[in-house]
């Protein structure tokens, strides 16, 4: 039988995976969304395994919305990131610094 | 071992090996079919734990679309990999620390007993004739209505977000700029032009 605490370390190793690929892959933002997406397939997991082991249906209905604003951020995400690389003709996290004054 | 523990543990390998791979991953469209990999086997524990729908729905939205988008990506802008592989190893150390740190956190928090994790009770398997998707919708559309239509206005905001941002200006485009219509002049617009009279030969 699986217990819960066994999804819940589960998802917390692929958590701390996805959060070294952001320091990691810190200059290529590619990485850096697929990385996040990573992130987020490990806390929708959380979710999904609280909402079957508490036979309550409303953790799945979270995950839905999260997997609604992931999609969105992915969209807008690679758009910024064509926009980027027309302008600039690199994506390199550390090219784009004209902000920084 | 019951199968579905056997199965927990392959999917989960497969989901832990995945995510390790892409992370370390020199190439950026090896990473993407990790994530698909990885997308698949995460799915394949959303059935173990009865979320038919979320499962069908991850791999349908994010390996059939979302994952499409990246490799369009991918393969349009042209990556220099040197370049960016170059400091691969200078954040290597400080990326494998906050994540020891970060899991030896959430280690102590599910092992301090406070939570009695261990012996949660796994509810009973659910008949076969039940649905998923009917009770998810039950919820969705009476409990969740004003979220679910938030989040339909959200993604409308993406969509014309995305548009707005990547769209450039059509040279073909026949769109009429009316003061320009309203300010032209004559000379701009007719031409006269003198061409000397010949006979034209009849034909015979």
């Amino acid at each position: 039988m699986i217990a819960l605490s066994d999804y819940l370390i589960l998802s917390a190793i692929v958590f701390c995976i996805g959060l070294a690929g952001i320091f990691i892959n810190r200059t290529n933002i590619i990485m850096l969304l697929m990385c996040v997406e990573l992130i987020l397939a490990a806390v929708n997991t959380n979710f999904i395994a609280f909402s079957y082991y508490s036979s309550d249906v409303a953790g799945q209905i979270f995950v839905f919305f999260i997997l609604t604003v992931a999609a969105a951020e992915v969209a807008i995400g690679l758009a910024i990131l064509t926009l980027m690389y027309r302008n600039r003709g690199s994506i390199d996290v550390d090219v784009t610094n004209s902000l920084k004054g | 071992m019951e199968f579905s523990s056997i199965l927990f543990y392959v999917f989960g390998f497969c989901f832990v090996a995945s995510s390790a791979m892409l992370v370390i991953a020199r190439n950026t469209l090896k990473a993407a079919m990790l994530l698909i990999l990885s997308f698949f086997s995460v799915a394949s524990l959303w059935l173990l734990l009865e979320a038919e729908f979320l499962a069908i729905t991850l791999i349908l939205v994010y390996v059939g679309a979302v994952m499409v988008l990246f490799l369009f990506v991918i393969k349009m802008l042209n990556i220099d990999q040197s370049t960016i592989r170059a400091k691969f190893t200078t954040y290597l150390p400080l990326g494998i620390f906050v994540s020891l740190v970060v899991i030896a956190q959430i280690a102590l928090v599910l092992s301090a007993g406070q939570f009695d994790l261990e012996n949660v009770e796994e509810p009973a398997r659910h008949i076969a004739g039940y649905s998923n998707i009917t009770e998810l919708a039950t919820d969705l559309y009476t409990t969740y209505v004003y979220p679910f239509e938030l989040a339909a206005v959200l993604l409308l905001i993406a969509i014309i977000a995305a548009i707005t941002l990547v769209h450039r200006k059509d040279s073909r485009s026949k769109k009429q700029n009316i003061s320009e219509q309203v300010s032209v002049q004559a000379s701009e617009r007719v031409r006269l032009a003198s061409i000397s009279s010949t006979k034209s030969k009849e034909p015979k």
